[in-house]
């Protein structure tokens, strides 16, 4: 934050409103990045069966999907202070990002209809595998189009960013991507215990006469399930 | 001494983009907090959870059952 508002110099073109970039840009590129690791992380579910992969994309996808909110949210703001609108339909950027969004979006009621976990693992990983191939086809071919609107930061004809700038979006990126992994980390801990809790819940409850000999109430297993 | 760093840094636009700036920095920490209050509240919701069974266990082996741990 000290970096953002008393280092990098302000934008010649856009002034004080060009700090939003520092939010709303590395959020986007975690949350594209995020996107395409999760279809990684199915393609290795399908590979092994092993349903750890299923819930790691799964949970990839989930805090991409908040970034990306927090994207459109960000960028509606700053598309309101620079260009007095809060949506521009003719600029191919926003639409894509929101089309990716909304995509993503579809992944929850996909992946809830299917009663069946294991049936349920393989369809989501497929649709993570086709809409993480989808998004860096989507982003080069909004950057083969033509626009003059959405401002292109990086690997412009005019030489870019200068120094500071540029330092100061690579803490942020660093921090955001921290960030990103944190929270990732958190959920799938939070599912991994509830997993845990439930599968002792229901040792717990069964009658200790019925079915093989009662297991160590201190031991849990080792591959809860994660429902 | 709050006081005093604001009064050394140097002086922020905050007129007209200020509040553009403040909203989307806004929407970004307001996202995080509500996600984390989630996750609390699921934590609460576990801790809950982690009570019951203890209870559950202790009615089965006996209120005295590893009791030893709890040091």
């Amino acid at each position: 934050m000290a970096l953002i508002f008393f280092y990098a110099p302000l934008d010649a073109d856009q002034g004080f409103i060009q700090k939003i970039f520092y939010v709303h840009v590395p959020m986007a590129i975690v949350a594209l990045v995020g996107f395409v690791i999760a279809g990684v992380l199915g393609a290795i579910h399908l590979r092994t069966r092993d349903e750890v992969w299923d819930y790691r994309s799964y949970v990839a996808i989930h805090i991409s999907v908040i970034f990306g909110v927090g994207v459109l949210l960000t960028g509606a703001i700053w598309a309101k202070a620079s260009w007095g609108k809060w949506w521009v339909w003719d600029e191919p950027t926003l639409v894509s990002f929101l089309i990716v969004v909304l995509l993503y979006a579809t992944y929850y009621p996909l992946r809830y209809s299917i009663e069946d976990p294991g049936r349920r693992a393989r369809y989501a990983s497929v649709f993570a595998i086709t809409a993480g191939a989808f998004v860096p086809v989507n982003f080069a071919a909004v950057r083969m189009a033509q626009s003059l609107v959405h401002p292109r930061v990086f690997a412009t004809a005019s030489g870019g960013m200068p120094g500071e700038m540029w330092l100061t979006f690579l803490v942020s990126l660093l921090g955001i991507t921290l960030l990103y992994l944190t929270l990732v980390r958190l959920e799938l801990s939070a599912k991994h215990t509830r997993g845990r809790l439930k599968r002792l819940r229901k040792l717990l409850e069964t009658e200790p006469s019925a079915g093989p000999p009662a297991t160590p109430l201190t031991t849990v297993p080792a591959r809860p399930s994660y429902d | 001494m709050t006081s005093a760093l604001l009064a050394a840094a140097p002086a922020l636009p905050l007129h007209e983009a200020g509040k553009y700036v403040a909203a989307a920095y806004g929407v970004f920490v307001t996202l995080i907090l509500i996600y984390v209050a989630i996750i609390a509240a699921r934590l609460q919701r576990m801790e809950k959870e982690i009570d019951s069974l203890t209870e559950l266990a202790e009615r089965r082996l006996g209120p005295d059952a590893g009791r030893h741990e709890d040091r």
